[in-house]
């Protein structure tokens, strides 16, 4: 029957392996992008805090408490992604220890690079998570520049290693052997600029429209105020503008595909054959070879893939059956690329609406619809995140490295991965709850009032509900002293 | 020196420091899970969430370093270990995910009960970790993780060697958490916890010690090229480890926390390099040669270049970390005193 069903009866560790991949990177990729993002707009939230052009220190107080907040849960979520990062580093090796023996010192040296990145991140949110209320504002603020900074290059690293998988080069294989490694040709491969591009907008969209999110949620339940305005606001218009280049990232990216990875467009197009003027197929699912349900638009196919109405587009068939994602996997990649596509423009959409109803004096923040639709925005823009994620990873299939390795050979040789793959499961999904759990409260005991750094709960001043009083109703009005301390 | 031993030497400053500072961290669990309830630990277990909450995340780079050196500097040596040491690896791989997170949540737990939970599973946790990664470092030292992958599963992690690693790594960084501890209590002016943690430092420093002498012994049957460096070439790094942890265990005695913590992490710091100087010039030992594992040359010479940018750049961030956090830390405690 199909390649994977073939794969899986030939090694029975392949299909565990990649789903704890998913499960960990899956989790992981969500996690980094707040590692990415939220520095860049704390910075800009912190900025307006130490400004002393606003008309008066209400304001000031009122950027500088959600900076604080934001720091604090970056600093959580940081938390949480350095050791989902860690165990990756083990799952490079324990998942696919045959691709690392042969490949190790082609992809390392990004990785080395990342881990310096990482390690600068960290020290430097170590540092700006301690500088509150112990450095001067603007060096405080300034720390957040190598954070930022690291983001970028630690998205680039790790997207470089992505796209060398994709586009595999810097190295020759001579009587089985990978020889002649060339680290910087395999790290600035041809794929990685408009990969690493798109990968972090999407950094953006996600932590944009996830923290506009929760404010927009509160000021759904009557929470208005200056305080949940601004929060929605910048990470809504980092969203906002992320969510309008992102499709001219990914088109852009797209257009590679069609000579580098012909197997993934064909798969992301649906195509069953080669042909010019190929129809946009719509939805669908292939069936032993035959797309069923699906709706065609004549020529659309070739203009939106590679911008050319009678341009060709690559096919299945014209791949051999182990050379290209099965019937399954190919339509599971075409209906991630369609519904990332979908999600990403009903952003567009709603970031628009919002900003252009604002230039003409309306104000979408009252409206309730609108509301409810920025809830949503948040998972949305995650969605959106792991449908794209989910259309490179599946598109490559059978492929560990586009046309070099397959994931049969490259996956460890034996049983012990169920047994992990359902502890590690159940240990993120605690996690998952956990860090929620832990977030909710961080807010609940902000919306009492209570800024002060928490004790530790075994503290003897322990923490209590009674033992700290709300100093105030909202925040917004606390008094400096109680909400921020520079 | 060959040009894979440099970045040998290079991957094992990653695996020193991670000792010393991942160290300090994990070991700090030991006193957190024996601090007692959660009324009698209060104090301990807040002066250990003041002493490494701030630097923490950074320590687990270390690891992540080591393990990218290893697969890219030694790609074959990489997939062979952690083919034979699936099982342990994955254990530490769980131990630090529980640890780290348990350690964030229980900071925001919004009550006792749930603090208590969190507690518990970071404390077990810190334990576990450095227990089954100093098998880890028995099972290469005595020779069984073959090039290929094929070692056991269970028994290539669980002979003499493995044991005494194990028992080492959590007797090593519950004496250099104790230690720090002490230091920092110090710092911090609490005379009583002080004299807790002191005492704390003092009995796991002896029991440390003298678990290291008579660690020798079945290293001799089981691991018996490690011992012979161990008494050979690398006699003088274990020496001079004996003087830092006799150092400090003094400096203990005469109350003054800030040279015992020099000797301590001289002591520790040096039982690991001794470890590195013996089972010099295999990366797997009697299996692989760091020559014979060692990957491409232009990758070898990428991560020479790798460890100069990272010296340039995360040396003075490091520092400036720490200075503040030392000086932060009287800040703080002037803060608490005013409301």
């Amino acid at each position: 029957m199909s390649t994977l069903v073939r794969l899986v009866n030939a090694n029975p560790t392949l299909l565990p392996a990649r789903w704890q991949m998913t499960v960990s990177l899956g989790s992981h990729i969500v996690l980094s992008c707040f590692g990415v993002a939220f520095p860049v707009m704390i910075w800009v939230v912190h900025g307006r805090g130490i400004n002393n052009n606003n008309s008066n220190n209400n304001d000031n107080d009122v950027w500088l408490g959600l900076a604080k907040r934001w720091s604090k849960v970056a600093a959580v979520l940081f938390a949480i992604g350095a050791v989902s990062g860690t165990i990756l580093s083990f799952e490079m090796g324990l998942l696919w220890p045959r691709f690392m023996r042969r490949f190790g010192d082609v992809i390392g040296l990004p990785f080395a690079l990342e881990g310096i990145a990482f390690f600068i991140e960290a020290i430097f949110l170590g540092i700006y998570l301690y500088g509150w209320g112990r450095l001067p504002p603007r060096r405080h603020r300034a720390m957040l520049v190598p954070i930022g900074v690291s983001g970028l290059v630690g998205t680039f690293c790790i997207l470089s290693v992505n796209a060398w998988m994709n586009n595999p080069t810097g190295f020759r294989v001579v009587d089985g052997n990978v020889t002649d490694v060339q680290p910087i040709a395999a790290m600035l491969n041809r794929g990685v600029w408009l990969q690493f591009l798109h990968m972090w907008i999407a950094t953006f969209m996600v932590v944009g429209f996830v923290v506009a999110s929760v404010y927009a949620e509160g000021i759904r339940r009557g929470r208005d105020g200056v305080h949940h305005r601004a929060g929605f606001l910048v990470p809504f218009a980092f969203a906002s503008v992320a969510a309008c280049i992102q499709p001219i990232t990914g088109h852009l990216a797209g257009l590679r595909l069609a000579t580098a990875q012909p197997s993934k467009l064909a798969a992301m197009e649906l195509a069953t054959r080669p042909e010019t003027r190929a129809p946009l197929v719509i939805g669908g699912v292939l069936v032993n070879g035959r797309v069923r349900y699906a709706i065609r638009i004549p020529v659309l196919g070739s203009l939106v893939a590679r911008s050319n109405p009678n341009a060709r587009l690559p096919g299945l068939s014209q791949f051999s059956d182990d050379a290209r994602p099965n019937d399954q996997l190919a339509t599971t990649v075409h209906w991630s690329f369609q519904l990332m596509i979908t999600c990403g423009f009903a952003l567009l959409g709603l970031g628009a609406a919002f900003w252009w109803a604002r230039r003409r004096g309306r104000d979408l923040l009252s409206s309730a619809w609108f509301l409810r639709l920025a809830v949503i925005a948040g998972p949305l823009a995650i969605a959106a995140l792991e449908l794209g994620w989910i259309t490179t990873e599946v598109g490559r299939q059978p492929w560990i490295a586009y046309r070099v390795m397959r994931i049969s050979d490259a996956v460890v040789q034996h049983n012990s991965v169920w047994v992990t793959f359902i502890v590690l499961s159940t240990v993120y999904a605690a996690m998952g709850v956990g860090a929620l759990v832990v977030l909710r409260s961080m807010a609940r005991r902000w919306r009492e009032g209570d800024e002060i750094d928490l004790p530790t709960p075994y503290s003897p001043t322990s923490y209590s509900p009674t033992s700290n009083p709300p100093t105030s109703n909202s925040p917004t009005s606390s008094s400096p002293t109680s909400s921020v301390r520079i | 020196m060959t040009l894979a031993g440099a970045v040998a030497a290079i991957m094992f400053v990653g695996v020193i420091a991670y000792a010393v500072f991942a160290g300090a961290d994990f070991g700090s669990g030991v006193w957190d899970l024996t601090a007692g309830d959660a009324k009698r630990g209060a104090h301990l277990r807040t002066l250990i969430d003041h002493s490494i909450g701030p630097v923490w995340e950074a320590n687990h780079v270390w690891l992540i370093f080591v393990l990218v050196f290893l697969w890219t500097g030694f790609p074959a040596a990489f997939a062979a270990i952690c083919e034979t040491l699936f099982v342990p690896l994955t254990l530490a791989g769980f131990g630090i995910v529980l640890r780290g997170t348990s350690f964030a949540f229980r900071k925001f737990a919004p009550s006792i009960a749930q603090a208590r939970l969190f507690g518990a599973m970071f404390a077990v946790s810190s334990v576990l970790t450095p227990f089954v990664l100093g098998t880890v470092a028995g099972a290469i030292v005595s020779g069984r993780v073959p090039l290929d992958g094929s070692g056991d599963r269970w028994t290539s992690w669980t002979g003499p060697s493995s044991l005494v690693g194990g028992s080492l790594a959590v007797l090593t960084t519950a004496f250099l958490a104790a230690v720090f501890l002490t230091a920092e209590a110090a710092r911090e002016g609490s005379v009583a916890l002080v004299a807790t943690c002191r005492r704390r430092a003092m009995a796991s420093g002896i029991v440390a010690g003298f678990a290291a002498l008579f660690a020798v012994l079945p290293l001799r049957s089981d691991a018996p090229h490690l011992f012979d460096r161990l008494t050979g070439r690398a006699l003088p790094v274990i020496v001079l480890s004996a003087v830092g942890g006799v150092t400090a265990l003094a400096a203990l005695w005469r109350e003054r926390p800030a040279l015992a913590r020099v000797g301590a992490v001289v002591a520790v710091a040096s039982v690991v390099a001794g470890w590195g100087v013996a089972q010099y010039p295999w990366v797997l030992v009697d299996t692989a040669t760091l020559n014979a594992a060692a990957g491409n040359r232009a990758t070898l010479w990428g991560l020479i270049v790798v460890f100069v940018v990272a010296a340039i750049t995360v040396v003075p961030a490091l520092l400036y970390l720490y200075v503040l956090t030392q000086r932060g830390s009287s800040l703080r405690s002037n803060d608490e005193k005013q409301p």
